[in-house]
Parts: C-alpha cells; sequence; structure tokens
C-alpha cells in the first residue's frame, strides 16, 4: 500500500510528468482495449449479459408470485440469479467466460514483447524491472474491473427502470461484492496466464497451456472427483459419521477447483437463503426457520472461498514475479 | 570528472561452464566512437548487457559514467542510450507514438517530449513517416526510428548492438554518417557492436577485436592494422590465362619470380590460375603492368578486403596462441 501512495506522490512532485509505472499501464490499458480479442470478447460477454437479464426479467413474475419464497425480500437479486433453464443465470455465464477473459489478456503479456524485440528496448530505460510485470497485471485488472462493474450496473440500472424497484442497501451491497469476487476470479485466471507466457516462449503455447488448465479443471476434474468418489464409497452407508467424512473430502476435493470456488462464493452472495455449503445432519436443519442470512453471515459463510481464491492468484502473481525477475533479457 | 567514460575491469561472465565473456578489462573515453568487432557468439551483446545491468556480471566491475551498474543500473540506463540488435517497436503504433511512449518513461514532460520526438524523427529522416504505423517501416526505417528512440533521453552514451546488420551497403553508409554526425554535434560517447571491419573502419576512432570472449587487440586503426597484418597489409588476388597452354608452366614460374623480386611484395601464393600476392602498399596497378608484359592474360584483379574471419585467422597463423574458449 506504501508502495502505491509513493507513486501517486512522485507524479505529484514531478511537475506534471507522469510516474513511468502508470505510463506502462496507460499502453496496458490502450493495448487491451484496441485489441480486437477483446473487443470479440467483450461482446460475447455483453451477449449473454442481455440474454440472462432478459430470461430473468420475464420470469421475474412468477418469482413474486410464490408466498413462502424465503428470498422475497430479495427481489432485485433475482435479476442475477434467476432463470427458467432455457438460458443459465448471469453468475454461471461469468463463472464460464471470466477464465477465458482473463487468459486472453494474460497470454502473451511478456512473451510477445519479448518476441516483437520491445522487452529489451523498455528494460534499457530507467526503471526498474518489476514496474513492466506489475503494469501488465494492473493494466488488466483495471480493463476487467471496469468492464465488470460497467455491466453490473448496467444490468442494476436496467433492472430499475424495467421492474421499477429499487434495490434495498443489503442488496446493493451483496451485488458489489458479487462484482468484487468476479474481478478477483478472473484475476487468478489472469495471472495463471501471465505465469504461462513468462514460462513459455511461444505466445500459442501460452494460451493453450492456460486452456488446458482451465479446460481441466471444468470438464475432467469433476469427471476424476466422481470416480474417485465410487470407488471410495464406504461400505456402511448407515453410519452418519462415515457418511459425513466422505462428504466432506468429496467437497474438499472439489473446493480446489477456482470454479467451485467461484460458484460457491456467488450463489452464497446472491442467494441469501443459502445458510451452508457443505453437508448438514438433520439435528442441524431441524428447527432452523427458513429465513435469509444477513450479509455478514454470507460473507462469513464464504470467507473459505474468498481466502482460497485470494491465495491462488496471490500465488500465481508471486511465480510469475519471481520468473519475470530472474528471467535473462535477450533480444528477439 | 575522468576522462574514462566506460570502465570495464576483470568482467567475466559464465553461464554454467560456458565462459562468455572473459576476465574483459577496457576503457572507453568521453567522446569517442569506439567500434567492437567480433564474429556472432563472441560475447559483445553480454558484454553490452552487462554495460546496462541486464545481464549480472560473475566477476569484475563495469563503471559507466562513473557509476557502477551492477549496483545502481536505473542511473546508468538515466544516461545510458541502448540500441538492442533486431530492435522491436510497437507495430501497432505510430513512430511518433513510439518514440513518445520511450520519452514519457524517462520522465518527460508530454510538451517537451513532443517537440523533441519532432525534431528527432526530423533529422533521421522520418519526418514524412512519422505517423505511420511502426509495423510499416522497412529495415533501414527501423534502425533510423532506432537512432532517435536512443536519442530521445538525452543520453551521454550511446551503445548500439549491431546496428548495421540488414542494411543494404548504400544503407550502412548513410546510417554510420548519420551516427557519426548526430554524436559529433551532440558530444556523445558512441560504442557500437558488429561484425563487419569495414564497414566499422570508416567511423570509428578506437576499435577493439572480441573473440571467444577475450579482447585479442584493441586501439586506433593504424594500430590496429600493424597490429594484424604485420607484413602485407594489401593483399590483392589476380586472375591469369596463359595464351600457349604449352608454355603455362614455365610463364607461371617466370611470372612469381618476378612477382617475388619485385620490391614490396612480400608473399606470393599460387592457386591454379590465380595469383594472391601480400604486399605492404597498393601495388595493384604494378602488378597489372607486370602481368601484361609478361604476356600473360589479366583476367581479373581484385584486392582482398578483410573480413573479420581473415583478421583472427591472421592471428593464429601469426603465431599468436589464443586458447579457444569453448
Amino acid at each position: 500500500m506504501s508502495r502505491w501512495l509513493n507513486l501517486t506522490q512522485t507524479t505529484t512532485k514531478e511537475e506534471r510528468s507522469v510516474h513511468p509505472f502508470w505510463v506502462l499501464v496507460a499502453k496496458e490499458v490502450a493495448d487491451h482495449i484496441r485489441s480486437w480479442r477483446f473487443i470479440i470478447l467483450l461482446l460475447l460477454i455483453l451477449l449473454t449479459c442481455v440474454g440472462s437479464l432478459y430470461t430473468s426479467i420475464s420470469n421475474i413474475s412468477k418469482a413474486v408470485a410464490k408466498p413462502d419464497d424465503p428470498e422475497g425480500g430479495f427481489l432485485f437479486l433475482k435479476l442475477f440469479t434467476l432463470s427458467d433453464g432455457t438460458l443459465p443465470p448471469f453468475h454461471v455465464f461469468i463463472g464460464f467466460l471470466g477464465p477465458l477473459l482473463g487468459i486472453s489478456l494474460g497470454f502473451d503479456a511478456i512473451n510477445s514483447e519479448q518476441n516483437a524485440g520491445t522487452l529489451s528496448r523498455v528494460m534499457a530505460q530507467p526503471i526498474h524491472r518489476d514496474y513492466l510485470i506489475n503494469a501488465k497485471f494492473v493494466g488488466a485488472l483495471l480493463v476487467i474491473s471496469t468492464l465488470f462493474f460497467a455491466l453490473g450496473f448496467l444490468v442494476m440500472g436496467l433492472g430499475l427502470i424495467i421492474i421499477g424497484i429499487p434495490p434495498s442497501a443489503q442488496e446493493f451491497l451483496r451485488i458489489i461484492f458479487f462484482l468484487l469476487l468476479s474481478v478477483l476470479y478472473v484475476a487468478f485466471w489472469l495471472n495463471l496466464s501471465i505465469l504461462f507466457s513468462v514460462k513459455f516462449q511461444q505466445a500459442a503455447t501460452s494460451a493453450l497451456t492456460a486452456i488446458a488448465v482451465w479446460l481441466f479443471f471444468t470438464v475432467f476434474y469433476q469427471i476424476i472427483v466422481s470416480v474417485v468418489a465410487k470407488a471410495i464409497m464406504p461400505a456402511d452407508t448407515e453410519n452418519p459419521y462415515a457418511m459425513m467424512g466422505y462428504q466432506k473430502f468429496i467437497m474438499g476435493l472439489l473446493s480446489i477447483v477456482p470454479s467451485q470456488l467461484y460458484s460457491d462464493a456467488t450463489t452464497t452472495l446472491l442467494m441469501p437463503s443459502v445458510r451452508s455449503l457443505g453437508p448438514l445432519t438433520m439435528e442441524q436443519v431441524y428447527g432452523a426457520i427458513p429465513s435469509p442470512l444477513p450479509l455478514r453471515e454470507s460473507l462469513i459463510l464464504v470467507w473459505p472461498q474468498l481466502t482460497g481464491l485470494i491465495a491462488a492468484t496471490v500465488v500465481c502473481f508471486a511465480l510469475s514475479y519471481y520468473t519475470f525477475m530472474r528471467k535473462e533479457i535477450k533480444s528477439r | 570528472m575522468s576522462q574514462h567514460i566506460i570502465v570495464l575491469e576483470g568482467l567475466t561472465k559464465k553461464y554454467g561452464a560456458l565462459i562468455a565473456v572473459n576476465d574483459l578489462h577496457l576503457t572507453i573515453n568521453k567522446g569517442e566512437i569506439y567500434g567492437l568487432l567480433g564474429p556472432n557468439g563472441a560475447g559483445k551483446s553480454t558484454t553490452i548487457r552487462m554495460m546496462l545491468g541486464l545481464t549480472e556480471p560473475t566477476a569484475g566491475i563495469v563503471r559507466v559514467c562513473g557509476i557502477d551498474s551492477t549496483v545502481n543500473p536505473i542511473d546508468v540506463k538515466r544516461r545510458v542510450g541502448y540500441l538492442p540488435d533486431n530492435v522491436g517497436f510497437y507495430d501497432n503504433r505510430t513512430g511518433l507514438e513510439n518514440l513518445l511512449f520511450i520519452a514519457r518513461l524517462n520522465r518527460t514532460t508530454d510538451a517537451e517530449a513532443h517537440a523533441r520526438a519532432k525534431e528527432l524523427l526530423d533529422r533521421v529522416g522520418l519526418a514524412d513517416a512519422m505517423h505511420k504505423k511502426a509495423g510499416a517501416y522497412s529495415r533501414g526505417m527501423r534502425q533510423r526510428l532506432g537512432l532517435a528512440d536512443v536519442l530521445i533521453k538525452k543520453p551521454e552514451v550511446i551503445i548500439l548492438d549491431e546496428p548495421t546488420l540488414g542494411i543494404d551497403p548504400s544503407g550502412v553508409r548513410e546510417f554510420l554518417q548519420l551516427i557519426v554526425q548526430l554524436s559529433r554535434e551532440e558530444g556523445l560517447t558512441v560504442l557500437l557492436s558488429s561484425h563487419h571491419l569495414y564497414q566499422v573502419q570508416q567511423v570509428c576512432d578506437r576499435v577493439g577485436i572480441f573473440v571467444g570472449g577475450k579482447l585479442l587487440a584493441n586501439g586506433d586503426i593504424p594500430t590496429l592494422s600493424k597490429q594484424l597484418f604485420t607484413g602485407d597489409s594489401f593483399v590483392i588476388e589476380a586472375g591469369v590465362r596463359y595464351p600457349n597452354p604449352a608454355h603455362a608452366e614455365t610463364q607461371r614460374m617466370q611470372l612469381e619470380q618476378t612477382l617475388r623480386d619485385t620490391s614490396g611484395v612480400s608473399s606470393v601464393q599460387v592457386v591454379g590460375e590465380r595469383f594472391r600476392i601480400g604486399c605492404s602498399e597498393d601495388m595493384t596497378a604494378l602488378i597489372a603492368r607486370i602481368i601484361v608484359q609478361a604476356k600473360i592474360d589479366l583476367t581479373y584483379l581484385s584486392k582482398k578486403e578483410y573480413g573479420l574471419d581473415d583478421i583472427y585467422q591472421r592471428y593464429f597463423e601469426g603465431g599468436q596462441t589464443h586458447e579457444q574458449v569453448a
């Protein structure tokens, strides 16, 4: 934090010359915005966003009708979660497209500069070496955050106009946390692909590797877990403790996957009636009033998911930072 | 401030078992143009990268403008402009934008950066192309843009790594003249590396020959050529044809003897119909006359130009032993 403060301070001290770090960030942001791949992904996300907004709005009247719905008070959140099964809701779409966005913004961060011969030119300027990799990260993160917050606020605004019910303070905060979480989730994939871009000389290799990791976690990992689950299924299904341990183990295996962490966390944040992400015994459920959780409780519930995602992001960034700092800067 | 703007002391760089630069001692004076010559893989680029603090030396000291490059690379990079070999630009930006980006990284204010970039582009002859995308530039234009790019930070020293690579011969001459002109006007110290002796010796005050991580020779051109071509500094190659094949052998022997007896000629080698004559001064005209007077047809005559190959070949021939570095 002190570094950031320091950076902005020097900006004001040196008469109107921007700090080199922000020059690099500005260049990154400009590059992303001008690039075709970002425009294509932006259109894709915009399309899905409009699509899911349409389904949720056309189904919202049915949701209002239910009298015993514990989430009846959170009509506005339904904009983000409601679906009639034809099109998945917004947060599921982001869970799917977010990694793609992160990968596409980061997979050629370092190796394209190396291959174009610009890396040694930039490194010959009086800047610290880590400015470059930090700027790559900050630039892409700025683009992602702007995109998600713009989308989120657009959906809120449209919803406000169409359904005419303003969100409560709690709903608004839940949506803000959801957007922050989405940015964090994409940041994880961004960092993973930046790591590959430092490791691999060819941009294509790093893109394919990142996509392979993503596919592995979205498709194959679940299959592997279900195979493992069948294999170690306890013989004594009557024993509640054995079943409980078994369930916890399977949940633990699944929670390694970033997309699982993200979907767990978003459902909890956007559906206040979700009370637990793990197995509940009958004793725990018995006598519980089916009422929504307050925001604080929901946040406490997703805290492990949140820290898991943050840790994964930080580890990826630390690895790419370390590799980049040790890398020999050669011309093309 | 001392006269020595670049000082290398016992500089060594090892990559595992490979010694890229081996105990290099070199000083470069303020305001001179120094040429670092050597074949590919001799360690020129590694040495240059160590001067800029982009690579850490295994041992030894690098001091540029009195600053230790290893300890304080930022201060060195503020004073030194570096044009890497095969320099790259952001192809989707214009030449001007590329320059402005570098100027901003050096904390130049926008107004000043604009003025300076335009002035430099004008001087390197790219004024008309400044709003074209750098991706559309030709090889020679990119190299000139690179020169502007190096000068925009107002350096004290500029280091050019293989600046003439891939440019056509007339372009090379023009480009080197541009370097000399700009550096003289601004009082810059220039270090340029190359593997073409002939291109570089036109512009350099002093030259160092760098082979296998070692500096073999170092000095101004006259000293160096005396050092290198002891005896015959010129080699002339003549192709002949004997009008009468029956007398070919005697004519050949006669001509060889005549040439050997000519003062100034230090060696004569005959390979088939070719004569290779080593001499201490340019005797092309005299040799032509001798051949014609001997009633032998002269089919071709040329002054042999030395490539770097010949030079260090000569080093080994000259009895000086240099350990071949792996």
